[in-house]
Order: structure tokens, then C-alpha cells, then sequence
């Protein structure tokens, strides 16, 4: 399914300093009933963004009207558990483009490249100075800027550098996904086919 | 002489078909799991590239998440879970792939029926969108969980692009000591390593520990792997592996067995390979395990108290939001503990041997009354041999009903939902706040834990209720 192309993104965060917060969290597994990718952010984080009558809790961080903001900002290990691509898709279209922790789950991480989702994976201190601007501020601003691979606190200018392949700040930047890679090697992946033993 | 390699080394390397410049590598697979709620949207995705199933023999497709544990006889009862189910049926037969729907006589939990119709060889590639096909690495094969979006790619072209992960050692030496299941060595493992301690790692298991382990045991190792953020865990195939696989319906024969057996045995990692990072643990140091928090790492063994805030990995506030959770505080003893329901079943302990232990404490005692128990087979292979041995009749006079194969209350997709705030001892492997169902607690244990807590209704070490072993 085609994302938005990523290169510089300006905007204020979301802060959710939980530590292991699990794909059951982010989706959990009874809204994974569609066979169709549409609508999951209603029910990004539903168990903690809704009381069982289906009000919303107002003291979640979600359902407060101080933060907004395409950036989600997480505790350490953000993804682990399921290999669900709901918990990306979710947050997508939830209208977050980019995800910051110290820390990913390794299928999560994936995940979200796949779907369109910028995890930003930064130093711990420096994860703490980006939870410290929000409460100070909930409205100040990041800018994530995938071409120089780093992630700014505006109000101050302080600034971390990221790591991501080439390869996917390219397929990220463009919009393109590896699906349109494997199918150009078509040829190859056959011949090589023949060559296994089972 | 070349270079000493690991078994992770020599199965990754034999699957790579190019290495992308300054990117992850793309890899081939042998073999493709699939099921009804990680692969309908791949499917579209196929059809709105036009693109061909590449290889349609590579990818097998069962039924297990969603799938009703009561009358599967019945049409499924939730609309949503049937259409899933239904467009699984419709996608298989499109693309003519093998489906092992509900009802079939093969049918069962993914991870638990590729292994035992051997579909699951060692030295091969193995992924299914989901995140426990780490288990099949116990066969010395390279598994793991994807996304839908990855499951798409290996339709489309039998590959996916991964970057090679770094690689660690786990060694447990010395002999399990009594009433420690292979459940309760991972549990362990995990608790010292905590829920992110493998993260970036694919792991080898190596010791005496898992050489003397079944293959049953080895598979709820490998399973549980991921829940130290590991992709996947390996053990290389040994005379063990061979004995299991040797004569199941999908195995090699003949020929081609006797071609294999050389290959698989040139596997195990080499003298003076090297490991990013190597773990020693001793298995004295294991006793019957329980997990108190959220995540799979909060774990102690069940005769211990809960860990004071200030000694555990986890950052306090989120440990101490976990026990908040959970209705528990620090220095709590478990034993003892109130439990309302028991679950025996799921990838990780659904299998004959986990009947056969829970079976060896129940026997000849009965149910407590406090205990709702739902005790699922992870297929129809299991269930029949549940029967064929005599252990559903133990169950019975005990007190206990079979339900039919599934995921079922592992992650209660379906009805199979454990009420907001009770306790459940269950076999699984996760216990993520509302997991098995919303605001449900889990302690996870071994099947002989989990038997224990069933007939005495609360948290127990089943090593009082063993016999002379």
C-alpha cells in the first residue's frame, strides 16, 4: 500500500515514557478481525485510550487536548511482542509519520519502515531531554530530517544523529517498498530456487 | 582452513541471494506459514500489483487464531472470525496453496503441525506472520516472525530483505533438576536476560540442557525466544532431531533422506566460532518457575518473592504500573497465591508431552473447585494421541474437559477470554496486560505449575505433588 514519502518532518510530539509497550497495547488482538487494511488508529491503544463503556479516559495521553502531533514519542523497547503489522498500521493511520524511543522491538522496527513509519531510535539522554521539552512545553516542536539523518529540539537547537541504511532512507524518501525491489530480481530469485535442497 | 562458522552463519549464508550495497540482504525461503488474520490484506496487496504466487508449493496455510475451541463442527459463530477464515479458504485455493482449514484432520496451531507433519526440516529458512515461528528453529533451522507486508513479499517472490542480526550464545550447563521443563529453563533465561535482553540477536541454545531436551522441548525454547526480543532461537540437529523427523508424512524419504542426513550434520557450529555475545547460566540455578508483571521477563522461581522495585531492569515506574496490573506488590510470596483459571495449550506448551506432564499431576486428584480450566491441544495429531494414550481419561476423572485445536486463550482472539481481573496460570507465552482478554492477569508457568494450580486452586510448587521422581 503506498505512504507518504518522508523527508523533513516539523512538528509537536506525543509523549508515552512507558517502558515495553507491547503490540497487544497498540492493537490489541480482537481488532484484528479485517481482512482489509482500514481504520485501525480508532483502535490504536484502545484498552488504555477507552473505559470497557467505551468512553475515553481522560487520563490518557491520547484523549488530552495538550498533545498533538505527528511524532510518538516511547519508553524504552516500544514494539516488542506480536509481529502484528496492525500495531504499524495502526499508528499510521492514527496520522503519526514517526516514531522516537531508545530503543525498538526488531519486528516493530521493521514494520514500520515497511508501512511508512520513521522510527527514530535516539540516546537514552537524549530521549529524556525530548520528554523534559514536552512537559515543559507540550506544544514545542521536533523536526526529524531523514536526509541528514537527524532529529532537533527547535526550541533549544539541540540535536542526535540516527542510524538507517541507505537502502531504506532511500525506499523512504521515495515512497517505493521492497516489494518493487524483490520483483525487479524476479530472474535471479528463480535460478537460485533451483539450486536448494527442499 | 577457512574460517570457524556458527550454525546461524551457515544457514543464513546458504539463503542469500544477493547482498544489497549498504542494506539488508535478500533472502530466500524455503518454507512460508501462513493464517486467516496476518495474510488476507497480503493477499490484496498481491492482487493489486497483479503479481503470481512464485512458488505455491513453499507456503502452507492453517487455520488457528481465530478458530472456536467448542463445535468446531458448527459454522464459526463471530461474522468477522468466518470471514477471515473464508477468505483464507478462497486465497488458498486461488493461488492453489495447501490448507489445513478448521476441520481438517491436520489442522492446528501453525507452529505446532508444521513440525509434526515435517514440514519443518533443519538448514532452512522459515518465517510466518507471526512472531512465535521462532520455534521452529529447534530443528536448527533460521525462523522467525513477520510482518504482512513481508508475508506479501515472500508470495510475490519466495524473499525478503533483512539485515543479518547479530549473533548471541545461550549455554545452560549441567542437568535440570526435578519438576524443570524446558518452560521453566526459558522463563528463566528471560528473567535474567529481561524482555529486550536479545534484542538485534538471533540466538544458539548449547549445553547439556537442550542436548538432553526433546524435541517437544527444544520447540518451547526456541518459541519463547522472541520474548527476550530476539528474532529467533537455534539448536543445532542432532541423532534427536533425526529420531523425530525420520518417517513423518511430509519428511524427506529414501533417497533423499539418505542425502540430507550428511548435509544437516555438517550444521553445528564450528570449533572456535564466535558469538557477539555468550551467556553461561548453570541449571542448578533453576526451579519451577512463575511470572508476577507484564512483560514474559518478570519471572522468579514459584517458591520466591516478587522482586523489590529497586533490583529490577525495567525502569521502577513501569515495574511498579506492572504489579499495579496485576493486583500485586513487591515481596509478595506467590505460593499461595488465588488462581480463577488454567490454561494448557498454545504454541509454545501444546503439545503431547505437556499433556503427559500435566496429566502426571492430576492424576488420581481432582479439580479444585475455584478453577475454571481450559486445557487445548495445539492440533488434531495431539488431541489424538491424547486420547490413544489414555491421558484424556486421567483428565476426565480428574475433572477436566478437552477443548478442540487453536490459539485460542494465548492471545483470546477468539471466545476464549479470560474475565477483567482474574488470575490465570497459563502455558503461553505472554502476559502483556489484557492479552488473554482485556484486563485479564496472566502468570505464566509450565504445564506442571499450571497442573498444580489446578487441582490446588492456588499457586503451587509442583514438586510437592510429584512422585518419587
Amino acid at each position: 500500500m503506498a505512504y507518504e514519502k518522508f523527508t523533513i518532518l516539523r512538528s509537536s510530539a506525543v509523549p508515552m515514557p512507558n517502558e515495553n509497550v507491547d503490540t497487544d497495547q497498540i492493537i490489541p488482538a480482537r481488532f484484528l478481525k479485517a481482512t482489509e487494511r482500514k481504520g485501525f488508529g480508532d483502535n490504536l491503544f484502545r484498552d488504555w485510550r477507552y473505559n470497557n463503556d467505551n468512553t475515553p479516559k481522560a487520563d490518557f495521553v491520547l484523549n488530552m487536548p495538550t498533545y498533538s502531533g505527528k511524532i510518538l514519542v516511547g519508553g524504552k523497547n516500544f514494539g516488542s511482542g506480536s509481529s502484528r503489522e496492525h500495531a504499524a498500521w495502526a499508528i499510521y493511520d492514527y496520522g503519526f509519520r514517526c516514531v522516537v524511543s531508545s530503543f525498538f522491538a526488531d519486528i516493530f522496527q521493521n514494520n514500520s519502515i515497511n508501512v511508512g513509519i520513521l522510527p527514530v531510535q535516539v540516546s537514552p539522554e537524549f530521549l529524556e531531554k525530548i520528554f523534559a521539552a514536552i512537559e515543559a512545553n507540550p506544544k514545542t516542536e521536533l523536526e526529524v530530517n531523514l536526509p541528514t539523518q537527524t532529529i532537533t529540539l527547535l526550541a533549544t537547537g539541540e540535536s542526535e544523529s540516527f542510524a538507517i541504511n541507505e537502502y531504506k532512507k532511500h525506499n523512504l524518501t521515495n515512497g517505493y517498498d521492497d516489494i518493487d525491489y524483490l520483483l525487479s530480481m524476479e530472474e535471479e530469485i528463480a535460478v537460485f530456487a533451483e539450486t536448494r535442497p527442499f | 582452513m577457512s574460517t570457524p562458522q556458527t550454525l546461524f552463519d551457515k544457514v543464513w549464508d546458504a539463503h542469500v541471494v544477493r547482498h544489497v550495497k549498504d542494506g539488508p540482504d535478500v533472502l530466500f525461503i524455503d518454507r512460508h506459514f501462513i493464517h486467516e488474520v496476518t495474510s488476507p490484506v497480503a493477499f490484496l496487496g498481491l492482487e493489486g500489483r497483479g503479481a503470481p504466487v512464485m512458488f505455491s508449493g513453499r507456503t502452507f496455510a492453517t487455520a488457528d487464531h481465530n478458530t472456536p475451541t467448542l463445535n468446531q463442527h458448527l459454522p464459526v459463530a463471530d461474522l468477522l472470525s468466518a470471514n477471515q477464515l473464508a477468505a483464507l479458504e478462497r486465497n488458498a485455493a486461488k493461488h492453489n496453496i495447501s490448507h489445513w482449514g478448521l476441520g481438517h484432520i491436520k489442522n492446528g496451531i501453525v507452529h505446532v503441525v508444521g513440525p509434526e507433519n515435517g514440514i519443518t526440516l533443519p538448514g532452512m529458512t522459515i518465517v510466518c506472520g507471526d512472531s512465535h515461528t521462532s520455534t521452529h528453529g529447534a530443528f536448527g533451522a533460521i525462523a522467525f516472525g513477520i510482518g504482512t507486508s513481508e508475508v506479501e513479499m515472500v508470495l510475490a517472490t519466495q524473499c525478503i530483505m533483512q539485515p543479518k542480526p547479530k549473533k548471541m550464545r545461550i549455554t545452560v550447563n549441567g542437568k535440570a533438576g526435578k519438576g524443570v521443563l524446558s518452560k521453566d529453563v526459558i522463563l528463566y533465561i528471560i528473567s535474567q536476560t529481561s524482555a529486550s535482553g536479545a534484542t538485534g540477536y538471533f540466538v544458539e541454545y548449547a549445553g547439556e540442557v537442550f542436548e538432553n531436551m526433546s524435541m517437544e522441548g527444544r520447540m518451547t525454547v526456541c518459541n519463547m525466544t522472541i520474548e527476550m526480543g530476539a528474532r529467533g532461537g537455534m539448536i543445532a540437529p542432532d541423532q534427536t532431531t533425526l529420531d523425530y523427523l525420520k518417517g513423518r508424512e511430509l519428511s524427506p524419504k529414501g533417497e533423499q533422506w539418505d542425502k540430507l542426513v550428511p548435509y544437516w550434520q555438517t550444521l553445528k557450529t564450528d570449533e572456535g566460532a564466535t558469538f557477539d555475545l555468550d551467556l553461561t547460566f548453570d541449571a542448578a540455578d533453576i526451579e519451577p518457575q512463575i511470572t508476577y508483571g507484564t512483560n514474559p521477563g518478570l519471572g522468579t522461581g514459584v517458591t520466591h518473592q516478587i522482586p523489590m522495585a529497586d533490583t529490577v531492569k525495567d525502569g521502577s515506574a513501569s515495574y511498579k504500573k506492572s504489579l499495579q496490573y496485576m493486583g500485586f506488590a513487591e515481596n509478595e510470596t506467590m505460593l499461595g497465591k488465588p488462581v480463577d483459571f488454567v490454561f494448557l495449550g498454545s504454541c509454545t506448551n501444546g503439545r503431547i508431552e505437556d499433556f503427559r506432564a500435566f496429566a502426571s499431576i492430576v492424576k488420581g486428584r481432582q479439580k479444585a473447585d475455584n478453577i475454571t480450566a481450559w486445557l487445548v491441544p495445539g492440533s488434531h495429531v495431539v488431541e489424538k494421541q491424547i486420547k490413544d494414550e489414555g491421558i484424556l481419561d486421567i483428565l476426565t476423572q480428574a475433572g477436566f474437559e478437552l477443548r478442540q485445536p487453536g490459539c485460542s486463550a494465548c492471545l483470546a482472539m477468539n471466545e476464549d477470554k479470560i474475565p477483567a481481573g482474574k488470575y490465570a496460570v497459563s502455558t503461553s507465552n505472554r502476559n502483556f496486560e489484557g492479552r488473554q482478554g482485556p484486563g485479564a492477569r496472566t502468570l505464566l508457568a509450565s504445564p506442571l505449575v499450571a497442573a498444580a494450580a489446578a487441582v490446588t486452586g492456588v499457586v503451587t510448587d509442583p514438586r510437592g505433588l510429584m512422585d518419587n521422581v
